[in-house]
């Protein structure tokens, strides 16, 4: 049925943090690497590794240039983008054979690569770029929160998470229940000021974003603030020390500029 | 948009195939008598064959044709399913109103009855086509009060123009028949004017910053791809390849409309010019099809580089 069901209290989702994503890919990877073998499998890959490769990928990591204003250089904010698993997925509503859904026990947005009948028509109505026509297969396919491991009794409990999160070395991205004002992730987005992209599509996405903190500049840098040597009699006798341990060849060692791009040995 | 061909061939011939059948529905409830049988009969293939040929096409583009039954179940929420079960109905009574009409089976009281329910489904499945480009969000250009009536109003004109040129065919040629078919052709025109203001003049307001979110620490621009090659979603979603040659095409379908109806009043002293009216019609038609998939900007090429939407 493509009709939505009454709105879950369970709305399970992720929460990605815009501050620390480093743009490494590991989420997109991991991502590509469990989905391909997974629920709705495989996904395809044309000319793979030639000069035009294209393929069915579930999470793109996107790269954007912000200029603030008062600061000379740009700021570079590494963006991943996938499926929202919206409250109200129009991409679900539009599906004329009942093949994309909306979970009602969690909200978890779904295609059935059984009923699909590759129409487009859903992607065309998702503002996200989310879903990604599979070619080869004839049908639709999504983030599916990694249904297939976050319920997976065969996984130890630690990994049953999405595979984008279990990747992501700098814990940019977070998996929860959205739907708990109590959860990690509520008050994560509480605390962070999560947002939600392009609300006015009225869409309803469940998955956040937490938007970059503010930078630190020459001004309020950290760095700017450690103790400076205050010219009192221990800073001149550890001064001194320094002076007198360096070995002369080494200090001048150091302070050549080594060209040779060779890692000292 | 991409516009795929398949959907294209789909939307105006079996627009215009609809569009003769509610005409013909309404010579059917005007007369209130069956036509002769070879007219009846030849009108009535012509506009069952465009629809036939129209949603056959449609299922080209569909990555499973054989699963394509499963379009018709999903009524409740899909505009598409609601198309395709109003098309499949609507062959029912169409059919029967094609053997009563063209007088294959006598049946006169019927006429009326089935003309009025057959006219009514094929006004509104090619008003359920318009629905679904209408009533996508994420598609500005499409997301207009304008798009309906452009379906509506190509199907009619086009399907106008065609009993014109199979009339002029058969001899016997009204000439309320030309300024009927002109008066629809000039409708559609005005229709089509109107859509184009339309989308020129709404606001393009969504910035690459309001769909990221990042616009609110300052001007976001595009710093890196998140693929090597174009994707799925830029070349379905991005297609930009018409944009820069839209005023031209615009003007070839003002043109080929215009056309199209000073051929017709020329059908007033030579009947056989509808046929030619006709496909110019047609013509212009499929390019405004073209042009309205070609023109539509959708939401998501923010992502990818678009500075507005």
């Amino acid at each position: 049925m493509t009709s939505l069901p009454p709105p879950s209290a369970k709305k399970l989702g992720l929460v990605i943090d815009l501050d620390t994503c480093v743009g490494c890919q590991a989420c997109a990877t991991s991502c590509k690497e469990w989905n391909t073998q997974g629920y709705s499998a495989p996904l395809t890959d044309f000319n793979a590794y030639g000069s035009d490769p294209s393929g069915v990928w579930l999470n793109r990591v996107h790269g954007y240039e912000v200029k603030e204003q008062g600061q000379e250089q740009s700021r570079i904010v590494h963006f991943p983008r996938s499926c929202l698993h919206c409250e109200e997925p129009a991409c679900v509503t539009v599906c004329p054979t009942g093949a994309s859904y909306k979970r009602a026990e969690d909200g978890i947005v779904l295609v059935n690569p059984e009923t699909c009948i590759g129409c487009k028509l859903c992607s065309w109505a998702c503002p996200y770029g989310a879903r990604e026509y599979d070619q080869s297969h004839g049908v639709m396919k999504k983030c599916t929160l990694c249904v297939d491991r976050i319920y997976n009794d065969n996984l130890e409990e630690e990994d049953r998470l999405p595979a984008c999160v279990k990747a992501c070395p700098t814990s940019a991205r977070h998996f929860g229940d959205l739907g708990d004002p109590d959860s990690k992730v509520s008050q994560l987005v509480a605390e962070r000021g999560g947002y939600d992209l392009l609300p006015e599509m009225g869409y309803k996405p469940v998955n956040k974003y937490l938007p970059p903190r503010a930078r630190r500049d020459a001004t309020t840098s950290r760095a700017e603030a450690l103790p400076k040597p205050d010219g009192s009699a221990f800073d001149r006798l550890f001064q001194w020390a320094d002076k007198v341990l360096s070995p002369k060849k080494a200090v001048a060692r150091a302070n050549e500029i080594d060209h040779s791009g060779r890692l000292e040995g | 948009m991409h516009p795929a061909y398949s959907v294209i061939l789909f939307t105006t011939a079996s627009g215009a195939g609809y569009g003769l059948l509610a005409l013909l529905c309404l010579v059917g409830i005007s007369h209130g008598e069956a036509s002769s049988l070879v007219f009846g009969l030849t009108s009535m293939v012509i506009a069952l064959g465009l629809i036939t040929i129209g949603l056959l096409s449609s299922t080209f583009h569909l990555g499973h044709p054989e699963r394509a039954w499963r379009a018709l179940s999903q009524w409740r929420s899909s505009w598409l399913s609601r198309e395709g079960v109003l098309a499949v109905v609507t062959y029912v009574p169409a059919l029967l109103f094609g053997v009563v009409w063209s007088g294959l089976y006598p049946a006169p009281d019927l006429i009326k009855p089935l003309a009025v329910v057959t006219g009514v489904l094929a006004l509104l499945t090619v008003m359920s086509t318009g629905k679904i480009y209408a009533t996508l969000k994420t598609i500005r250009a499409w997301h207009n009060p304008w798009t309906i009536w452009v379906y509506l109003t190509f199907a009619l004109a086009t399907g106008a123009t065609i009993l014109a040129a199979v009339t002029s065919v058969f001899g016997n040629f009204p000439a309320f028949l030309v300024w009927f078919s002109s008066a629809w052709l000039l409708v559609a025109l005005i229709v089509k004017l109107g859509y184009w203001r339309s989308i020129d003049a709404a606001p393009r307001d969504l910035t690459m910053g309001d769909a990221t979110g990042l616009g609110r620490l300052g001007q976001v621009g595009q710093w890196e791809l998140p693929h090597s090659a174009p994707n799925y979603v830029q070349k379905e979603m991005g297609y930009a390849v018409a944009r820069k040659h839209a005023a031209k095409l615009r003007r070839l379908v003002i043109a080929a409309l215009v056309l199209a109806i000073l051929l017709m009043l020329a059908a007033l002293a030579v009947p056989h010019a509808a046929l030619l009216s006709m496909a110019l019609a047609l013509f212009a038609s499929v390019v405004q099809r073209w042009l309205f998939f070609a023109e539509a900007q959708h939401v998501v090429t923010l992502f990818y580089g678009a500075k507005a939407a």
